[in-house]
């Protein structure tokens, strides 16, 4: 069983943006021979780009992929702008602090990245947006309610509105793929057995898995990056209008980590879902994301889009992104 | 010295939280087996994961037992004559003691490491975090089909124990001591007549030897769930969260049936 091989194509090198903050270290990895100052050059003269010319740059690499008049056409301006998450100026922590004064918001639609060294509270703020976590100051808001108030069982509501990816997948073990796609869809709707079906079919198909050859067979049959796609079918089975990801590409290889990458950017083009996703792939980060936002010591030291980063002087980012 | 008494309050209070949580636990657990949604397949499947695979080892463990105590009290009845009354004794220690008690044991070694295995398992690879964004409390999927289950099977599971163990008892009084069986099975009815009877049918041995295993069975889903959802350190915890659940409930099986018998006895007196 191997990932789908489309994505042989789907690991294109970083966007020539991101070139204009790397240091000068060691050569690069994609093949470019080109002596460091030059490559560094056109890296500068990349970032002095207008960000919509380094954007289409970006998109350009995935045939498939739409342009931003597909975007201005499918996502009116008015329609992207309406929050749905809002993060605001939170307080976290348990022994120590967490997270300081964060905020962060989320419009319809949009792809948000979170990076970040590890341990920086990265998936913390997922579990924040949750509401599996309750912070010590300031509001969680999901479509303009405050979610920090809510009580055990609202919670637990307002979590059926939401999609989640694990970075292990974590389907249920003892379930078949058909099972785990299928939980959400029998603990909180009526559908019938054959609706059901139906929607676990469509889902998985949704992410490139044949649902006839998959459906019965358990999570440990899978290879990594078809649980993690099993997880994505499970998560938009009930159709959320968010969907949160803890590192979907960590641990796979180029091809299942382009087809997860790939799967993202899908979800958001056609079903307008607004995501949150955490990762460390910057590569992936640069392809996806709308905005991104870097956390470092318990803050979010910087929030825009992927080119606004790429072109900032600020030498940490500048350190992370080379580093990376 | 402060610093000892400070690190003793901490270590009090950390127990304390401990109990407070475990009971916490036992109460949603089984307040939530009466709202709905109700798992009834996972109950189900619990009822056979917890009684139906749990029969081989107490059908062996009552049928030895009882075997034994034929044994061994034949030799020290032989002494005054009285070997007549071995019915009556393995009758008694079977149904009073060693049933609930034996059966609570096996069930918490097979049974009890399971649920906290699997549980852990859960917790170490998120599955329980993906429950609950998915919008299912994990206490009322996981945990009340457990509690459920083991109050309802280890009742089930000890009236078979004891009954082998009556079987085992007679084999051995018939061929190996030389009490007629009719014999021994009158003595198996007077001692359970003996203890006297609630509501004037139901002998007083029988309350005694339910309520013990339904109690048992609490204590042993409780606190297997209880390590299992609270398991962390990755595999290794897994393994701590199994061998703590055996132990405590072990421990607590044994010091709980003294009270219970203390308590029955005063209650339940003929």
């Amino acid at each position: 069983m191997t990932d789908d091989p489309r994505d042989a194509a789907g690991s294109p090198p970083l966007p020539p943006a991101r070139s204009s903050v790397e240091p000068a270290g060691p050569p690069t990895t994609d093949g470019d021979q080109r002596p460091s100052g030059e490559r560094r050059q056109e890296g500068r003269r990349a970032s002095e780009r207008r960000p919509t010319t380094i954007r289409r740059a970006i998109r350009d690499e995935l045939a498939d992929e739409p342009t931003d008049e597909y975007y201005s056409e499918t996502h009116p301006q008015e329609h992207r702008a309406v929050p749905v998450i809002e993060v605001d100026h939170v307080y976290l922590g348990f022994d120590r602090p967490i997270l300081e004064d964060v905020s962060l918001e989320a419009r319809k639609g949009e792809t948000i990245c979170l990076v970040g060294e590890s341990g920086t509270g990265k998936s913390t703020m997922l579990k924040l947006i949750l509401r599996l976590l309750v912070p010590d100051r300031g509001n969680v808001c999901i479509h303009g309610e405050d979610i920090t108030d809510l009580t055990f069982e609202e919670a637990l509501e307002a979590r059926q509105h939401m999609g989640m990816v694990f970075q292990s997948a974590a389907l249920f073990d003892s379930m078949s793929v058909f099972e785990n796609v299928a939980y959400p869809l029998r603990e909180h709707t009526t559908l019938d057995d054959d609706a059901i079906e139906e929607r676990v079919r469509e889902k998985l198909a949704f992410v490139d898995l044949d649902p006839d050859q998959v459906m019965s067979q358990l999570p440990s049959q899978l290879s990594g990056g078809m649980r993690k796609r099993v997880g994505i079918a499970r998560g938009m089975a009930n159709n959320p209008e968010i969907m949160l990801y803890d590192e979907p590409t960590s641990g796979l290889d180029p091809l299942s980590t382009g087809t997860i990458t790939r799967l993202i950017m899908k979800l958001q083009r056609e079903l307008d879902v607004t995501s949150v996703v955490v990762s460390h792939d910057i590569r992936s980060v640069f392809r996806m994301a709308t905005r991104v936002a870097v956390l470092n010591e318990r803050r979010i030291v910087f929030f825009g889009t992927p080119e606004e980063m790429a072109a900032s002087d600020d030498k940490y980012l500048r350190d992370f992104l080379g580093g990376s | 010295m402060p610093a000892l008494t400070e690190r003793l309050a901490d270590a009090s209070k950390q127990k304390l939280r401990t109990v407070q949580e475990y009971f916490s636990l036992a109460g949603k657990a089984l307040r939530f087996a009466f709202v709905r949604p109700f798992y009834g397949q996972d109950l189900v499947q619990q009822m056979d994961e917890i009684g139906v695979k749990s029969l081989g080892i107490v059908l062996l463990t009552g049928f030895f037992t009882g075997m034994v105590l034929a044994l061994q009290s034949s030799v020290q009845m032989a002494q005054f004559g009285a070997t007549m009354y071995i019915g009556r004794l393995v009758t008694g220690s079977m149904i009073r003691e060693l049933g609930p008690v034996l059966a609570g044991l096996m069930v918490a070694g097979r049974v009890g490491s399971g649920i906290a295995a699997q549980l852990g398992s859960m917790r170490v690879t998120e599955q329980i975090d993906a429950l609950n964004t998915l919008g299912t409390d994990p206490i009322k999927k996981l945990v009340t089909p457990r509690v459920l289950a083991a109050l309802i099977m280890l009742p089930v599971l000890t009236v078979i124990n004891d009954v082998v163990g009556i079987i085992g008892g007679n084999l051995i009084s018939t061929l190996m001591v030389g009490v007629p069986s009719g014999y021994y099975w009158r003595t198996v009815w007077e001692q359970i007549a003996s203890g006297g009877f609630t509501l004037r049918f139901i002998p007083n041995d029988f309350i005694q030897g339910l309520v013990k295993p339904f109690v048992f069975g609490g204590i042993i889903s409780i606190t297997a769930c209880y390590f299992g959802l609270n398991t962390t350190g990755g595999t290794e915890g897994v393994g701590e969260s199994t061998t703590r659940t055996v132990v405590l409930s072990s421990i607590l099986i044994l010091v709980v049936d003294y009270f219970l018998t203390q308590i029955l006895l005063s209650v339940l007196t003929p």
